[in-house]
């Protein structure tokens, strides 16, 4: 007999392979052009957009949105891109709920922002999917610079130091570019292979090496990249995963969701992936969001997300919670973890209230997503967080000072780090 | 419900709205259903003379512009007189206008400029039992360049020659279609007039090219890698289609001949705006070809209700703004008013700030919290904001009660006085 949602413990193909496919693909669908050009219809053009400025990157929205309502997709696109070279990932992960779309001023008249996200999607794609890279490269200018990790932050970087006529190595100690748009985005989010399609296209600039499998600290120090380049970017990442620091922790059957949805990236089939049949994600943000909504999309029949604090206080926005339940995730506010019960493998959690009243959810499979946390200190901190410049040292993306744990964020930060590199870089100072 | 029963010129019919000469009125097929769709009346699209029809393209015959959610805003066409053969039509009419007695059937005609073809065409038509003939003097493409429609329409002495011909040679009454495709609407109109015509009706299509094919290098609508003018009409030409009617109805050598106002009604408000500048009735067409006849509904029940809410009779409303059309001679430069946005209904676009402050008066105040108010030392109340302003009403023009102060002119408003009052008149200092 198949597995089913009802079969215990952990095992794979509780759904049919094709469900799963299906699942995992029907997200967000594309706009069709027609659907683009009504959305784009209800821009209203404002003077000095309130969209843009709370864009991280400061697209210029009504610019883009105008673009596609004249019929020219394509410069919408570039619109885009010379702000956000990563705006095709940027128009599907972005949490444009709590960003340009909560500002429109068509979400303060009825409650319905412009549709922002889905329109810069399909300006991108539509340029994207002719394989055009709309920039040229600079004359070299003889300068090179390291960057470390391919994530946003770093390519963002690259692309813009490149763009410069500079000369840029980009390491990874992962085997794929991409860092969390690779590793990091639900599956659901980035279909189609898009994180690789966006570095390979990003590339395109040309004047930038990727050099995967290196490791800053295992293959390479800092000071030796600081002695054979110009210049050194840091954009890495948040590499450790906070512990619960319970008792149980290690049993069979709880594991760190970062892991479970790097897996779910890599999987081709995803229903050869295994999951519990009762899964408790214990974490308020967008990995814990991300990984009970896969787990419901992979067949599980329970799946409770317990987060310590209120509703209000939650990292994931009120859209991306209501997208978790409405995929049949039950969450559960206020209530923090006290132990992990089984024997050899995990049975159950026992949470308590903030009352102090506890109750205990069944387990299969449990789920941490309460965090991460830098690893190494290759230059001076500021706060949790690496300083954003030290010397000719940069750092950008979730493991510098200012990072918000957004892709959009650590493009900005990757692509204003690469402008004052430049101006460093060429002389006039920084 | 108002009594909507209109009596444009002796023709009766159950609501002064009409379809106009125009493909919606082809045959008998599309009348009836219009009729059973509680059309008031229709003018059925022109026929000419007695022979082979007219032979119409087989490409596209419209072009058209839009606005958001591609709203058809104009339409423009390129088709001719109807190309079915007289017969047919002269038979369909009579048996139309005997199923449906209660309804107006006018018909338009056009035939070539000389006596005899006018005389033969009203002699075919007489056993219809039609209510009336409208004169095709409008079309302003194909036709036109065989000499007639606008071709007749922009010559006024052509205008009146044919409606002598047309009222001597038939008892019927008779409707002038005027083309706005000339200088002063008035000529053409007074020409009609002193012919004999019972009533004009304004405006037929206006010349246009709706847009170019940026790949093909042609004008839209494109037949074979060409084009050619067509005429324009739909919601863009009402205001055009508004001046005209006014034009006519203020004006000393027409204000006694009834109107049939046309051009760009879509709605009840549409209409009551056309009838409260002068005309008796209107007709219509792009709203019908865009939404069906089924529009006439919204047409009947919001000027029904507009009608009761005012307390007046359909006859009360017609001309009532007329006298309130002048010159802008007679406008009272002692009339002031300023910009007030209201604070609750502002969505913060900050479109009015961006019209004002690049293209206007300075007037409009942001401040860092996207509060937009209006500077009353700058403001000269030209509208713009209000026009721009995607909230209806939430930025209103407020009147200075006479006597209060200015802020621009440091003045305060004073009694009513025009330009031709006004000390900067060179008239005025010359007559001192």
């Amino acid at each position: 007999m198949p597995n089913s949602p009802q079969t215990p413990g952990i095992v794979a193909q509780r759904l049919p392979s094709g469900q799963v496919a299906e699942n995992f693909a029907t997200y967000q669908p594309a706009y069709a052009a027609h659907e683009a050009r009504v959305a784009a219809d209800r821009c209203y053009f404002c003077h000095d957009a309130p969209c843009m400025t709370a864009c991280p990157t400061a697209i210029d929205i009504p610019l883009f949105i105008r673009q596609i309502a004249t019929g020219t997709p394509d410069a919408a696109a570039k619109t885009i891109f010379a702000q956000n070279i990563m705006g095709g990932m940027c128009a599907r992960v972005c949490p444009t709920e709590t960003l340009c779309e909560e500002v429109c001023v068509r979400e303060l008249a009825e409650g319905k922002p412009v549709e922002i996200g889905r329109l810069q999607r399909f300006a991108t794609d539509s340029l994207m999917a002719k394989g055009v890279h709309p920039f040229t490269r600079a004359a070299d200018t003889g300068k090179r610079v390291a960057v470390v990790g391919a994530g946003p932050a770093g390519l963002s970087c690259a692309h813009r130091l490149a763009l410069h006529g500079h000369t840029v190595t980009v390491y990874d100690r992962k085997s794929k570019a991409g860092g969390l748009n690779e590793y990091g985005i639900a599956a659901y989010k980035s279909t189609d292979d898009f994180a690789a399609r966006e570095v390979e296209w990003l590339l395109k600039i040309g004047g930038i090496t990727l050099q995967t499998g290196k490791e800053l600290g295992r293959d390479m120090t800092l000071e030796s990249l600081q002695s054979s380049f110009d210049a050194v970017f840091l954009g890495i990442g948040l590499g450790g995963v906070n512990a619960l620091g319970l008792g149980g922790e290690d049993m069979a059957g709880v594991s760190n969701a970062v892991d479970f949805i790097a897996d779910l990236r890599q999987a081709a089939d995803k229903s050869t992936l295994t999951i519990g049949r009762d899964v408790v994600v214990i974490g308020g943000g967008m990995t814990a969001v991300d990984a009970a909504v896969q787990a419901k999309l992979l067949g599980a029949q329970t799946v409770t997300m317990v987060y310590r604090r209120g509703k209000e206080k939650m990292s994931a926005s009120v859209y991306e919670q209501e997208h978790a339940t409405a995929s049949g995730v039950t969450i559960v506010y206020g209530a923090a973890p006290v132990k992990i019960l089984g024997a050899g493998k995990v049975e159950a959690v026992e949470f308590a209230y903030e009352s102090g009243e506890t109750f205990t959810l069944k387990a299969d499979q449990v789920f941490k997503a309460i965090g991460q946390t830098l690893v190494g200190e290759p230059i001076a901190r500021d706060g949790k967080k690496l300083v954003q410049r030290a010397g000719k040292v940069w750092a950008g993306g979730d493991c510098a000072a200012g990072g918000e744990d957004l892709t959009v964020t650590a493009v900005a930060q990757g692509r204003d780090a690469a402008e004052e590199m430049n101006s460093v870089l060429m002389g006039g100072g920084a | 419900m108002a009594n909507l029963t209109s009596n444009f010129i002796g023709i009766k019919s159950p609501n002064p709205f009409w379809l106009a000469s125009a493909p919606p009125t082809d045959k008998a097929y599309n009348v009836e259903r219009a009729y059973e769709a509680g059309w008031g009346g229709v003018v059925w699209k022109t026929l000419g003379s007695e022979g082979p029809p007219v032979v119409n393209v087989s490409g596209p015959r419209y072009g058209a512009i839009w606005g958001a959610d591609r709203r058809l805003l104009g339409l423009n066409n390129i088709e001719l007189i109807t190309d079915r053969p007289l017969q047919i039509n002269l038979d369909e009419i009579k048996a139309v206008k005997r199923k449906w007695r209660d309804r107006a059937l006018v018909i338009s005609l056009m035939v070539p400029c000389d006596e005899e073809s006018w005389k033969d065409i009203l002699h075919r038509i007489e056993d219809t039992e039609a209510d009336g003939v409208e004169l095709n003097f409008g079309c302003p493409h194909g036709m036109a360049e065989r000499g007639m429609g606008s071709a007749v329409g922009q010559v006024p002495e052509y205008i009146e020659m044919v409606t002598r011909w047309v009222k001597k040679h038939s008892r019927m009454p008779c409707i002038v279609k005027l083309t706005p495709n000339i200088n002063d609407i008035r000529k053409p109109a007074e020409a009609a007039h002193r012919g004999g015509a019972d009533a004009v009706s304004l405006i037929n299509t206006i010349n246009s090219i709706t847009s170019v094919n940026l790949d093909s290098f042609a004008p839209e609508p494109m037949i074979d890698g060409k084009g050619t003018h067509g005429g324009y009409c739909g919601p863009a030409v009402k205001p055009i289609a508004l001046n005209m009617v006014a034009e006519i109805a203020r004006n000393l050598a027409t204000r006694d001949l009834p109107i049939s106002g046309i051009g760009g009604v879509t709605t009840w408000r549409d209409a009551a705006e056309f009838l409260a500048l002068g005309a008796g009735n209107v007709q219509v067409c792009t709203a019908a070809m865009t939404y069906g006849f089924k529009i006439v509904s919204e047409m009947i029940s919001g000027l029904s209700d507009y009608l009761d809410d005012k307390g007046m009779e359909l006859s009360d409303l017609v001309g009532r703004a007329t006298p309130n059309v002048t010159d802008w001679q007679f406008l009272n430069l002692n009339y002031v008013t300023k910009a007030v946005i209201n604070q609750d209904d502002c969505i913060k676009c900050g479109r009015c700030f961006a019209a004002c402050e690049d293209t206007s008066h300075q007037a409009i105040a942001m401040s860092a919290d996207r509060t937009f108010t209006v500077k009353d030392e700058e403001c000269v109340a030209c509208n713009l904001c209000v026009n721009v302003c995607p909230v209806q009403d939430c930025i209103t023009m407020v009147e200075v009660p006479k006597g209060g102060l200015d802020q621009r002119t440091g003045r305060k408003v004073g009694e009513y006085a025009n330009w031709t009052m006004h000390p900067n008149n060179p008239s005025v200092a010359a007559a001192e």
